[in-house]
């Protein structure tokens, strides 16, 4: 893509002087990003900074206290947002008495099926193949994620809104989610993705994808006066113009 | 998204949540359990006399069947509200409050439906009489599923708190009284061979309003618990 392109079009996701505050304590904020297509962003921050908050702010479950978030150009409404976002939270929204290919056929009938992806395929995706019959509660917690990301890698969307992927997973499993990451963001999706202390992680991470992690001084909010003193993070207005970005999207 | 997808979304909620009641089909016998044992207490409590049980048999099975739905009615969402495939319903690009209507749908048909069926048999505990049994079985065909929509509506507001199981009955019951009043005064009326019909048509009207109403109240109180 050409920058002359890149200008021109609206960026995927765009936040102006977002905020959110919870009974008048404010949880994070104001933050200003912008997340193009083709991007996997890192939010960074330490427990309790509001990272989940953010991310349940920006799929349309919570309503922001100030600022406006933009898709594609267009102010944010929840008609427009939900066919265009997954989100794996902590509760990853598998029912435990149903197998996994039952949960994932349910998630397919709930938020559509992605072009050329299958619950079956989606399961042998993240390397749970053996997997399919088995009652979701018996499985692992790290088994678990790696269900609920084969659901967010069904559902047609181009933003993956991820809440600690990388949690309970084996290294393996870390190479996996970083690996579905790219794929996605080669296909011209982009996502959000939360972890704390996660360059441990990221650090074997493909190059090919940058983690646009803030420089230090912003993650301790240092960059950004803020009255309560509370550790903050913000991703910067130039997250989605840096050079080191992945493939040209189709 | 269009309307088939919709259909389609709604018929996969439908076929989970029948597999889920299937698969915990233990637990779907309790509010009959429950409703038997209320229903027996009461020939122990005022005697086996078949004239006062008679007068009272109406009512009394209207009420076990009122608190037998009201036990019922926590499992609506909670576990949905604890695994977090509540928020996956909020976040499909489906109108919430027709997909709640399915699931409420379901709801009443795998806990109230088997109490209706049941309903014969708790009279004979009571010595119904013959020409109330139609009147009660019309009557709690109609005032259950206004229960079921009332109690959602009212289930979706206390979801996201621990241990609401009786704030839920204190929200919910001065809700029933209506309900109630309705049901059992249409059994009491055909009771005394007296003229029964207005009290139906009045439930199966708040039904009618209800089914309009209520999923749409339901959405909107569960998007604040989850906030």
């Amino acid at each position: 893509m050409s920058p002359l392109t890149e200008i021109s079009r609206p960026p995927l996701l765009e936040a102006r002087g977002l905020a959110f505050a919870r009974n008048d304590e404010p949880v994070f904020g104001p933050l200003d990003f912008v997340l193009h297509t083709g991007e996997v962003v890192l939010i960074e921050g330490d427990n309790g900074s509001g990272k989940t908050t953010l991310l349940r702010v920006l799929s349309g479950l919570l309503t922001p206290t100030e600022g406006e978030i933009r898709l594609h150009g267009a102010p944010l409404t929840l008609d427009l947002l939900s066919p265009q976002v997954a989100l794996l939270s902590h509760a990853n929204g598998l029912k435990p008495e149903l197998t996994a290919l039952e949960n994932l056929r349910f998630a397919a009938g709930l938020h559509g099926l992605r072009h050329g992806i299958s619950p079956p395929t989606a399961l042998a995706g993240v390397g749970m193949d053996g997997y399919a019959d088995v009652p979701t509660r018996r499985l692992s917690a790290g088994q678990k994620k790696r269900v609920a990301l084969a659901r967010v890698l069904l559902a047609p969307v181009a933003l993956w809104l991820l809440d600690e992927p990388y949690a309970n997973l084996d290294p393996e499993g870390i190479g996996l989610v970083n690996r579905l990451l790219e794929n996605h963001a080669h296909r011209g999706g982009a996502a959000l993705i939360t972890s704390h202390g996660a360059y441990a992680y990221t650090s074997g991470t493909p190059r090919s994808i940058p983690l646009h992690a803030r420089p230090a001084r912003d993650l301790t909010g240092e960059g950004r006066p803020r009255g309560d003193g509370l550790p903050g993070h913000s991703l910067g207005d130039d997250a989605g113009l840096s050079p080191a970005r992945p493939g040209t999207p189709p | 998204m269009t309307a088939g997808s919709t259909l389609i979304a709604c018929r996969a909620l439908v076929r989970r949540d029948l597999t889920l009641v299937w698969r915990r089909r233990g637990d779907a016998l309790n509010p009959i359990l429950f409703a038997l044992i209320v229903v027996a207490l009461f020939p122990l409590a005022l005697g086996p006399e078949p004239e006062v049980l008679r007068r009272i048999a109406a009512g009394v099975i209207f009420v076990a069947l009122l608190l037998a739905g009201l036990l019922a009615l926590d499992t609506l969402f909670r576990s949905d509200y604890e695994d977090g495939s509540l928020e996956q319903l909020v976040l499909s690009p489906h109108p919430l409050a027709l997909l709640l209507a399915c699931k409420i749908a379901v709801h009443w048909f795998t806990t109230a439906l088997p109490l209706i069926v049941a309903a014969p048999l708790l009279g004979e505990l009571l010595h119904l009489a013959d020409p109330v049994r139609p009147v009660l079985l019309a009557a709690l065909l109609l005032a259950t599923p206004l229960l079921s929509l009332i109690g959602a509506i009212c289930v979706a507001l206390t979801v996201g708190m621990h241990r609401s199981g009786m704030l839920l009955a204190l929200l919910v019951l001065p809700l029933y009284v209506p309900v109630l009043i309705f049901g059992a005064g249409a059994c009491n009326a055909a009771g005394n061979a007296l003229p029964y019909a207005a009290p139906l048509l009045w439930l199966g009207a708040a039904l009618v309003v209800a089914l309009v109403v209520a999923p749409l109240a339901c959405a909107a109180a569960l998007r604040i618990s989850l906030s």
